[in-house]
């Protein structure tokens, strides 16, 4: 069970750390902060967006429609807002309607939310801060994520509401449509990286921006596809068709009230930010600051502080490119029109899954193809191939263990192989 | 251990308490969810086994697809709002007895078992012990050691048995045979052509390329049928 | 208390059995299926309790994988089924079906 949890580099940084500082300290005691420390981490980055983000949606939707937004709790900009709002929401009356089924009523929104946060397990913030380092991380990902529609249909259903039902129908019908373009279209990056091991493909676009998957030609396309099926299945306008409250009240929200409506907004929240955050994993190479800066630190020191601190500030560029394509799907919600619940679907069934395969074939073809011609496969930055076989340590592979870099291994010379 | 104890018998209890509400309860729309319930809970028993990505799948699939699937047929067919068609008692108590004695053989069948090895005569759940996860020696990834079947599987669909031939799923026994050599065994077959002989004298197993495509072919066709069969416009008789 | 074989046996002999009196007594067509579902629920379990515990290895669980995706396929055949049963019978009641009981 102990190293379910992949906290041993903060534990090893701890020791290393305050053996240095003269306190002594044993490798449970340090193994046991670190855990409780990557715990804070998940929860936190779990609960902090829903705050962060509503309060960044006031703002920007505010400037969006030449207005000021939320601009007196907690002084100049209303940064407190959030907060007054979720105080304000808790000490609402929790209603069940007459007609609602209460149990599964009451049940719905926590279905919700476990589904939202067990989505964060395998995210890596960092190279090797992952709650749980699977080795199909970006599989069990998506499939928590897609439980989150029986949450919305169970809503739906148990509120006793025809808009409730109606919203809940529409979603679901969405959420379940988008989900395979959506996951042909991560399957991309996996299929350049030869993992579905998040911390790995992020560990292979390390070391500079020309090694980022967003610049595989197919993969770039594949990013914009991804981010609008992301958009869809967090249920952001503009395909929040589930909420349209022009034509639906509020979809299947329509009943709830107080803490549970919160709830779900805390799950959407933190999916929008997860799903951001899978795209910065898989496209924009996770925690690499572009320049290859940290790669070189911690090629310098592969253990211990160095490698430590190389890893926090990774963990900022990390939450900074996520929260920035957050900022980009609340920035679409606001300046997009809605669109109708069979443009929606024409989108999907049309449009986005056709374009989906074929960038999925594309990926596949792609390195074999360049390598027939060419004899290398990628045009820029260096082949995976090469960031891989390298003498150890050399790409940024610092912190994974020796076991891990042989797998890798396995895999590059393996695409290598097949494709001459 | 202690923790996976723990969740083993939570999963454990979680897993059979919806079985039985699914079994007990008239309303379809709650038996779909104590089924959501139980086949979750049984997706987090396949990861305790170190099945994860069948685990994965299992959610993927099962919950999030078929299930769903479920729901949406129950609520395409419910003619009032939390449908109830009920079952005569006679016939609830008559199941309920036969499954009380069939559970009962059941288990008594699978107790009667002695867990034993034939070859050398140890308890076998002592030989594999559930979570033997070691500490990984640095950095922050769980040991391929066990669990990590995603290779694996992908190899054996094809056609090559990454456990039985190559030894891909131990890395222990892999680094102690081949230290100098890049541990490029699989890459090596893949090739068209070269095919090393197997180390061992057992012949090489077959892997699963034909029942994979099959499968595929097969899931192709139901589709198509499934989407003829639900097409047909609707005409009320009666 | 250690998880051993036969607990996770016992479990799927839970499964199996709670889904066969689940198809034999419910009369909603979807019902059945949900039975159908928790049958072969049990037989993966069994098939990944092998895997985990017998030299039968990687076999259980390609097995259970194509079990997993042979139920996905029947649920959808199954279903389609149902909504055209439910289409000319305007009831998902299975009992009704029997136009062609003499």
């Amino acid at each position: 069970m102990d190293t379910l949890f992949a906290a041993n580099s903060l534990a090893e940084f701890l020791q290393a750390l305050l053996t240095l500082v003269g306190i002594p300290i044993s490798a449970e005691t340090a193994y046991l902060i670190a855990v409780v420390t990557h715990v804070a981490l998940v929860v936190g980055w779990f609960g902090l967006p829903a705050g962060l983000f509503i309060w960044a949606e006031r703002k920007i939707s505010a400037r969006i429609q030449d207005r000021l937004g939320p601009t007196r709790v907690g002084g100049k900009f209303g940064w407190l807002q959030s907060l007054a709002d979720g105080a304000k929401l808790i000490q609402k009356e929790d209603l069940v309607p007459k007609d609602a089924d209460g149990l599964m009523f009451r049940m719905a929104p926590y279905i919700v939310v476990v589904a939202s946060l067990a989505a964060y397990l395998a995210l890596p913030f960092s190279d090797g801060w992952t709650a749980v380092a699977l080795d199909t991380g970006l599989f069990l990902t998506l499939a928590v994520l897609s439980l989150e529609v029986l949450g919305v249909i169970l809503a739906g259903y148990s509120s006793g509401s025809k808009w409730a039902l109606f919203g809940a129908i529409r979603e679901s019908a969405q959420m379940v449509s988008y989900e395979i373009p959506m996951a042909l279209c991560a399957l991309c990056p996996i299929v350049t990286a030869g993992t579905l091991n998040l911390n790995e493909v992020a560990l292979l676009q390390s070391g500079g921006i020309w090694n980022w998957n967003i610049l595989h030609p197919f993969n770039f396309f594949a990013f914009f596809v991804y981010f609008t099926c992301a958009t869809a299945s967090c249920k952001r306008a503009p395909f929040d068709l589930a909420e349209a409250e022009s034509e639906l009240v509020a979809g299947f929200l329509t009943e709830y009230s107080g803490f549970r409506w919160s709830l779900f907004f805390l799950a959407e929240y933190a999916s929008m930010f997860l799903v951001s955050g899978l795209a910065t994993v898989l496209f924009l190479g996770g925690w690499d600051d572009g320049l290859g800066i940290l790669a070189a630190i911690k090629t310098a020191s592969p253990t211990g502080v160095g490698s430590f601190l190389a890893n926090a500030i990774g963990l900022l560029f990390f939450l900074v490119k996520a929260s920035v394509l957050v900022c980009v799907q609340i920035w679409v919600r606001w300046t997009l029109p809605r669109l109708r619940i069979d443009q929606v679907m024409t989108t999907c069934l049309k449009y986005l899954i056709p374009i989906s395969c074929f960038l999925f074939a594309g990926t596949v073809v792609y390195p074999l193809v360049l390598a027939t011609m060419s004899g290398k496969t990628s045009i820029i930055g260096q082949p995976a191939g090469e960031r891989l076989v390298q003498p150890k340590k050399a790409a940024g592979v610092s912190s994974a263990g020796a076991k891990n870099e042989s797998h890798l291994r396995i895999t590059a010379t393996g695409t290598e192989g097949s494709s001459r | 251990m202690t923790a996976e104890i723990i969740l083993f018998w939570l999963f454990a209890f979680l897993t059979c308490a919806g079985a039985i509400l699914v079994a007990v309860s008239q309303n379809v729309v709650r038996m779909a969810f104590s089924l959501v319930l139980t086949l979750g809970s049984t997706a987090v028993l396949f990861l305790l086994l170190g099945a994860d990505f069948v685990g994965a799948t299992q959610l993927l699939v099962y919950v999030g697809g078929t299930l769903v699937l479920l729901v949406f047929g129950v609520m395409l067919t419910a003619t009032g709002p939390f449908t109830r068609i009920k079952s005569s008692p006679a016939d609830a108590i008559l199941s309920g007895l036969i499954g009380v004695v069939f559970l009962f053989i059941v288990a008594s069948t699978v107790t009667a078992v002695p867990w034993v090895d034939s070859e050398d005569g140890n308890d076998i759940s002592q030989k594999i012990k559930i979570g033997t996860h070691t500490k990984s020696a640095e950095g922050g990834f769980n040991p391929a050691q066990q669990g990590n079947t995603t290779r694996p599987l992908g190899l054996s669909f094809l056609s090559l048995r990454a456990d039985r031939d190559l030894k891909l799923g131990l890395p222990s026994e892999l680094s102690a045979e081949s230290n100098t050599a890049p541990v490029v065994p699989g890459a090596s077959v893949v090739m068209p052509g070269v095919t090393p002989p197997p180390k061992s004298s057992v012949p090489p197993s077959t892997g699963y390329l034909l029942p994979f495509e099959i499968v595929s072919v097969h899931l192709l066709v139901v589709l198509v049928g499934a989407a003829y069969l639900a097409r047909t416009k609707r005409r009320a008789t009666t | 208390m250690e998880p051993t074989p036969d607990k996770f046996l016992f479990i799927s002999a839970v499964l199996f059995v709670c889904g066969v009196v689940c198809m034999t007594t419910k009369r909603n067509g979807i019902g059945i299926l949900m039975g159908v579902e928790l049958v072969l629920n049990a037989a993966n379990l069994n098939f990944i309790t092998f895997s985990r515990f017998t030299p039968l290895g990687l076999d259980g669980q390609v097995f259970s994988l194509f079990v997993i995706v042979l139920a996905a396929a029947e649920a959808a055949v199954a279903l389609a089924i149902a909504l055209n049963f439910y289409n000319n019978h305007l009831t998902i009641d299975v009992d009704r079906g029997d136009e062609l009981h003499g």
